[in-house]
Formats: C-alpha cells, structure tokens, sequence
C-alpha cells in the first residue's frame, strides 16, 4: 500500500486553529514531518506546545472547534486532512492504533476488559466470529499480562495502572495497525511500570514491526525510545533530529531547556555527580519501627494488610529525606502517620525526641506550626473561592499570629520567598498555571515558618520542565531557611538533586537506606537498581557519556 | 502598588475578627466580601450575570419574575385599582383593555387581585423554601460532616418524610397547625426538605475529603472555621440551584393547597384562591381561572428556565 515516497505518514505544511470565544487562535503553524514505515519517532514539548493537537489531526479525532486551515495530512499516501469522517474510521484501527492518555479514564467501568478488547476486534473485522476469544486471549498474552483469562473476565478498576495502559495497548493492537500513536501513554504510571509499559512496546513494535509515534513531555522518555525525535514549541517543530545528535549537540534553546528538566540527561546518567554531600546534624524527625495494618474487607483472604512494616529511619536538622517506592509501597501512609493523621499500629514516631505518634489533633495542633505539607495535586489544594492572598495567609490566620497591614506583609514575604510576583496575590487559582499553584501551596506551607517540611510528590503533576523550576525552588529554601524536608517521590531522578538521605520503600519495608550519593553510586539491593534503570532517558545518556 | 491598597484596608477589620472565637468567625462570613474591590459581591454577580442576559429566554424569564417580584413588593406601581372593589354593575366581564385579566363574579378586577395576591404567594414560597434551606442546610451539613451515628439517624429520618407523599404530608401538617398562608407555608416547606439535607450531605461528603480541607486542617484550622470557610461555600452551588427549582415546586404547592381551600382566607386573594374561586365559572367565564392559572405557570416557568441556566453556566 505504502507509496512511492515511501513514508508511512506525512504532515506537510499542516496549521490547525482552534475557534474560541475570543476568536480563532492558531496552535499549529506549518509543521512537517514524515513517518517511515517500523520507525519510531517521538514528539517532545511542554504542555500547550500543540504535540498533542498534532497526534489528533493524524488520527482524525480533533475537537469540534479546531479547523485545519492549511497543508495536509497523508497516510499511506492518501491526503486525510479533509477526508469524511466515514473514511477516517476505517483508517483508524486498521492503519492507526491510538493508546490515549490516561489508562484510569481510557477504558470503559462497566464492562470486562476482555469485551473491551473483542469489541474493537469485531469492529476490525466486520462481524463477530468463531475465533474471537481466542484472539482476545492472544492480544492479551502479547501486551505482557499474566492469566489472561482471568484478566478477560476482570473489570477495569480491578486492574493496576499499568495492566490498564496494557489493556489499552492491546486495543490499538486490536486491528494490526501499521501506525501506533501513543499519548503521553504512561505519565500517570509509576517510573518501574512506565519502564516495564514502553518496553514492551517497544518490543511490539520492533516484532511486527510497526511505526511508533510517541507524544511525550519527558524528553527522557523520548531519549530512550525514539530513532528520531522532534521538539515542539508554540505550534512549530523548533528542531529535529536523532537522539545522540540532539543530546549532545543541541541547536534550540528549547531542546537545551528539555535536556536540562530531564535529570537523568542533565546529569549525564550519574547521579552519583549531583546529590548533596550530608554533613552530621542533629535529627529532627525518627521512625521507630513503625507499623501499619490495615483491616481487609471479610472474605478477601487476608484479615489485614501490613501497609508499613517496621519502618524505622530518621530525618536530620535542615536537611532533606527522600523516601522513594511505588505506589502501594507505604510512602504516603508513612507520611499521614508522621503528619498525625493516622496512629501506628506499632511503634512510635518522635519529634525532637518528643513522641508525637499517640497525640491527639488538639495536643498535635501546637506542632502544626512546625510541621507542614505540601501536597501532591496543585490543582486540588488550594481552595478554589480563596484568593492567593487568602490561601497563602491562611494558616497565620488560623493560628492567629498575625493580623491586617502585618498579614499583607508576610503575603508578600512568602510570594517573594516562592518567586511569584505581588499582583498574583489578586488573583484566584484558575487563573495560574500547575507551577505557579504548586508555588503558591509551598509559600502557604512556609507561613508559619516550619522547621519540617513534607513534600508528597510535589512534582509528579507537572510537566518536567516545570518541576525542574520547582525542585531548584524547594533546594534554594532549604539553602535560606535552613528547613528539613521529607520528600516522598516514585521517580528517584527527581529526589537525585534534592535528596542527602534516601529512604527506598518496597511493600512497606525498607529495602535500604543511606545517603544519597552511596544509594546512586553504589545501590545494594535490586529493587534500587530497578528503580534506578526505570529513569527516563538514563540508557541513552550513558550511552552518550561513553 | 494600587492593586494592593484594598487589600490593607479591605481585610484589616476582617482579619481581625477571624483571630476571635468560631462565633466572631461567623460574623466574618455574613459581612466579609473579597479582599480587593475587583472581588465584590456585585461584581462577582455581574461578571456571572452578564453572558447569561445576552441569552434572550433567560433575559425574558427573569425580567417576568422581577416584574412578580415589584407586584410582591408595591403592587401600587402596577395597577391603580383596588382588589377588594366590587363593582357589581361590571361582573364577570371577559378581558379586555379596562380590566386586563377581566372581573370576577363580584365585579372586582382579576389582575388586580393577581398583582395584589402576589404578595401573599410569594411571601408563601419564599418562606417555604426559607424554612427548607435552612433546615435542609443544617441537617445536611450535620450528617454529611459528622457522620457515623448522627448521619445514620438524620438520613433515616430524611428516609421517612420521603416515603409520604409530599401533598398529603402537607394535608396532615396544616391540617395540625391551622389555616392559612403562613401554615401552608411551612406545610410546604417540611415537604421539601428532604432534597435540600440529600442535596447538601452529598456535596459536605465530596467537598471534606479534598486536598484544601486537608491543607487548612493541617494549617491549624477548627472545625468550625474549615466548616464555614470552606466547606458550606464549595457545597453551596447546587443546593442554590435546587432552591431555585424549589421555589417554582413551593409556588405550586401552597397554590394547590390554598385550591383546596387550606390557604389564605377570602377576601384576601392568592393565586390558588383566584383559581379555586373561578372554578364555579368555568363554562361561562373560563378567564376566571384559566387566566390565574396561566399566570402561576408562567413563573413556575420562568423560575424553572433561571434555575436551569444558572446550573449550566455553574
């Protein structure tokens, strides 16, 4: 089918403008590109860049309001751009297969995920037919799941992240595609199960030998899978070329921001380079063999499950602990037992030596002032009604430590601290971006002038480049504050730069800890070397560094 | 920096009450606006109002129930006529330019008994939905935030006053409490309560467990400040949108009540007094009831329309 150019896809030329209430705004001005047939290629951007805008023009699937204005879109060498939608189905699944973003919300609650994967095969072929169950089996087998008969008969929210994004992958499969578009397919996954996801597929792709367009803000991801890749910025491909070219020599201030956010990149793969030396302090916070169970639901096999076992380790004056795992690995019930908000089942939490596990929240509540987090999700913590003002000057409020001009004061201290500019105090929290909120809850955070900080992963919602911005503010208060900090993180590259102890969590044990440069340069046990290897871009840049 | 001036003087006297007990806090959030003049309460209604009325069916339901309301209000501004004249020389006249809506059986003028009995009917759902908001509100409020037992009996009780039908809990209450506008009003107003506890205890369980009402916790806050600074204002939308609705359902209601006779007591006029009365002319004055009944639906309507936009645009 292919024609005599030879390229799978090719965009030429291709500007997309949305229609809004303000009038036409352009997100995609004159970009081009082609796709060789079993090539991977990936395109790299920050949020807003218009990457994913162009994955939805290839496929077909562009919202109702955007308009392709200009050039043109081959597949196979067929022009799309402005084919009906009747012919863009059936290129869709037989020629493109699409993985979308977010495995939590791409397949269906209500029916099992092997009638998911048999509808899009009925689709492929037309009718239902004798075989189909065990092609469901197969597809199922191919994308890595074990006991896939079981899967089949499963539902979606029986399944981890990771089966869901595999699930997903074997829908796209589904119609043998010669084209697979995955978008930003495992930023919501763990860094060990992003790694193990686009492994395999870059093991699917390889055997059938397919094309692979891989949308991604983590130049890292991209470093790692792609022959070729391209950088988008505002709507335009900024430069283009192959990984070890771009890595080592890159033309664009883009590109150069884009290697800079990815740690594993910045660093050149070794970590060990960059963490911080910890000199001796006294400790601030400890674990003293902490556990955790929680009661099972009868009938469920067993009667409870041990989310902590016997955890122990200590948090030292002015410096950082980073307690890295998967999810399900006990971090963030570790972090609620510290905060107070959960009891220990068994032993004990102190706090300058004072044990604050078996207080209750009004003997706690005195400790708040020293103790505070900054929590995971930007977009959820802050309150949408509340002014940044309000927000930020909230807990001085609620403490009753200060009140009118003195209050403005600490509000623009804490903006200051955060480097955000006094106007934002106006403002409402729709009104920012992810980074500028996350800056706003760590300046809330900061208002009663803690001496220890929790962290929860405070960068896993933001696009690389801007958690980089983050990470180097979080190091730079430490540096002129002199707070401790406990930063709870699945991705151990973001801890790398930040982190003097590591704390590395596997089903609520501790697997092993230590400062940070021995767990980089010498890691004991192989859960840490997996985590270590599941780095986004850490293969290519050592292969560079060689 | 101007931007800031109103913030100094704005929140000064306001930060200050926060810094009292959780009753002064109270205080703080019936009188304070935003911290800066752009945040005012007119200016927030403006900004939300201003889309919405360049949508003509929205712009023509609410100019009809402002024009209900000015009737609730002064009905002298609309009709210079007297509701209890009786003129018997004029009776049961069909409309017409003299007498808009036309005369009843005594003579008297129908719209101007309409324009007059607005008063009362409106006075009526208004007070039913009163009574249901802020009873609703609380044992919503009380269940979705404490749960465990209190939720279990307050949900149990909300449980039984669904499974009566509404008319005939109604019947039994003014039944109890006597004749007349104000028990029907209450009659009424018990009736729906149950939507409102539903409503609010559904959105307090939504609205506690998110990350905001952690932060403030773990800033320190009470229970009583993260209650009314945060909770009760992010749970208010649809229960606002449900009062709404409400007022249209409580319009019918104390209507059907007074039909039959429960409501207010003659001469005064309400628009199901004016229904039920024209019902012994329904074959050679049909307007008589037909006109009243007209009128009720149009404001049911309209509120409806309101309520529905509002909840869209939410």
């Amino acid at each position: 089918m292919t024609k005599a150019n030879g390229y799978l896809v090719e965009v030429r030329n291709l500007a997309i403008s949305y229609r809004t209430a303000t009038g036409a705004v352009e997100a995609i001005k004159g970009v081009d590109f082609a796709i060789s047939p079993g090539e991977t290629v990936a395109i790299v951007g920050e949020s807003g860049s218009g990457k994913s805008t162009v994955a939805s023009a290839i496929v077909g699937l562009l919202a109702d309001n955007a308009r392709v204005t200009h050039g043109e879109i081959f597949v196979n060498g067929e022009a799309v751009a402005h084919a009906p939608d009747s012919r863009r189905r059936e290129l869709r699944g037989n020629v493109i297969g699409l993985v979308p973003q977010d495995p939590m919300v791409g397949l269906n609650p209500t029916m099992r995920n092997g009638v998911q994967i048999g509808e899009a095969l009925i689709k492929v072929k037309g009718r239902r037919y004798p075989g189909l169950d065990a092609d469901v089996l197969e597809l199922l087998e191919q994308v890595g799941i074990d006991n896939p008969v079981l899967r089949a008969r499963q539902y979606p929210h029986e399944l981890s992240g990771g089966m869901r994004q595999r699930i997903l992958i074997a829908i796209a499969l589904a119609g043998d595609p010669d084209l697979l578009i995955a978008d930003e397919p495992t930023s919501a996954l763990d860094v060990t199960v992003q790694k193990r996801v686009l492994d395999h597929l870059e093991r699917l792709v390889r055997e059938r030998g397919i094309s692979l367009l891989i949308i991604t803000h983590d130049l890292g991801v991209a470093a790692d899978r792609a022959d070729r890749f391209l950088v988008m910025e505002d709507g335009r491909i900024v430069e283009q070329g192959e990984p070890h070219r771009l890595l080592s020599s890159p033309a664009h201030r883009m590109t150069r921001r884009l290697i800079a956010a990815a740690p594993a990149l910045s660093a050149g793969g070794d970590f060990a380079v960059t963490h911080r030396q910890a000199p001796d302090a006294p400790e601030i916070l400890a674990f003293h063999g902490v556990s955790k169970h929680f009661d099972l639901p009868a009938g469920s096999g067993a009667p409870t499950f041990a989310a902590l076992d016997t955890v122990s380790f200590s948090v030292r004056k002015g410096q950082t602990l980073a307690i890295v795992g998967e999810s399900g690995s006990g971090k963030t019930t570790s972090l609620r037992i510290a905060l107070g908000l959960e009891r220990p089942s068994a032993g004990h939490v102190t706090f300058e030596g004072q044990e604050i596990s078996h207080l209750n929240w009004k003997a706690f509540r005195p400790l708040r002032r020293r103790i505070q987090l900054v929590q995971q999700n930007p977009f959820a913590s802050l309150d949408p009604r509340f002014t940044i003002f309000e927000s930020v000057v909230e807990p001085l409020v609620s403490f009753g430590l200060a009140k009118g001009p003195e209050l403005e004061r600490a509000a623009r201290h804490l903006l200051g601290l955060v480097h955000l500019p006094v106007a934002h105090l106006d403002r409402l929290p729709r009104e920012l971006s992810g980074g500028q909120r996350q800056r706003v809850a760590i300046a809330r955070a900061l208002a009663l002038q803690p001496d220890l900080l929790f962290l929860d992963e405070p960068v896993s919602a933001l696009d690389v480049s801007v958690s980089a911005q983050i990470l180097a503010l979080l190091k730079e208060l430490q540096d002129e504050l002199g707070v401790s900090y406990v930063l709870v993180s699945h991705d151990l590259s973001v801890v790398a730069s930040v982190a003097h102890h590591v704390v590395v969590l596997r089903r609520g044990q501790v697997v092993e800890q230590g400062p940070a440069g021995q767990i980089f340069r010498s890691p004991q046990d192989d859960y840490t070397r997996i985590l270590l290897d599941a780095v986004p871009g850490r293969r290519r840049a050592l292969e560079a560094a060689v | 920096m101007t931007i800031l001036a109103p913030i100094s003087t704005g929140s000064a006297d306001r930060q200050a009450l926060f810094l009292g007990s959780a009753a002064l806090d109270l205080t703080a959030i019936a009188g304070a606006g935003r911290p800066s003049s752009g945040w005012t309460l007119a200016g927030r209604v403006r900004d939300a109002l201003n889309p919405l009325l360049r949508r003509p069916g929205f712009a023509i339901a609410l100019s009809f129930l402002l024009l209900v309301l000015v009737a609730a209000l002064a009905p002298g501004l609309l009709t210079g006529v007297a509701p209890y004249a009786t003129s018997p020389a004029d009776k049961l006249l069909s409309p017409s330019a003299a007498h808009w809506f036309g005369t009843d059986e005594l003579g008297r003028d129908l719209y101007s008994r309409m324009v007059h009995g607005s008063a009362l009917s409106v006075k009526a759902a208004l007070l039913a939905v009163g009574i249901a908001l802020v009873s609703g509100l609380s044992l919503g409020v009380l269940s979705g935030f404490i749960g465990g037992r209190v939720d279990a009996v307050v949900m149990r009780f909300v449980d039984v006053l669904l499974a009566l039908p509404g008319l005939l809990l109604a019947l039994a209450i003014v039944t109890a409490i006597g004749f007349g506008t104000i028990p029907v009003a209450i009659a009424v107003g018990i009736g729906i309560v149950p939507g409102f506890a539903r409503t609010t205890r559904a959105e307090v369980l939504r609205v506690k467990t998110l990350p905001y009402v952690e932060a403030a916790r773990l800033g320190g806050a009470s229970w009583t400040r993260t209650l009314l600074r945060h909770v009760l204002p992010n749970s208010w939308g649809p229960v606002a949108v449900l009062a709404t609705l409400d007022i249209g359902a409580a319009i019918i209601a104390t209507a059907g009540l007074s039909f039959l006779g429960f409501g207010a007591a003659p001469p005064a006029a309400e628009w199901g007094t004016l229904i039920s009365n024209g019902r012994n002319f329904l074959m050679t004055a049909p307007w008589l009831s037909l006109v009243p009944g007209l009128f009720v639906m149009l404001v049911v309507f309209s509120l409806n329309h309101v309520a529905r936009t509002l909840d869209e645009g939410r």
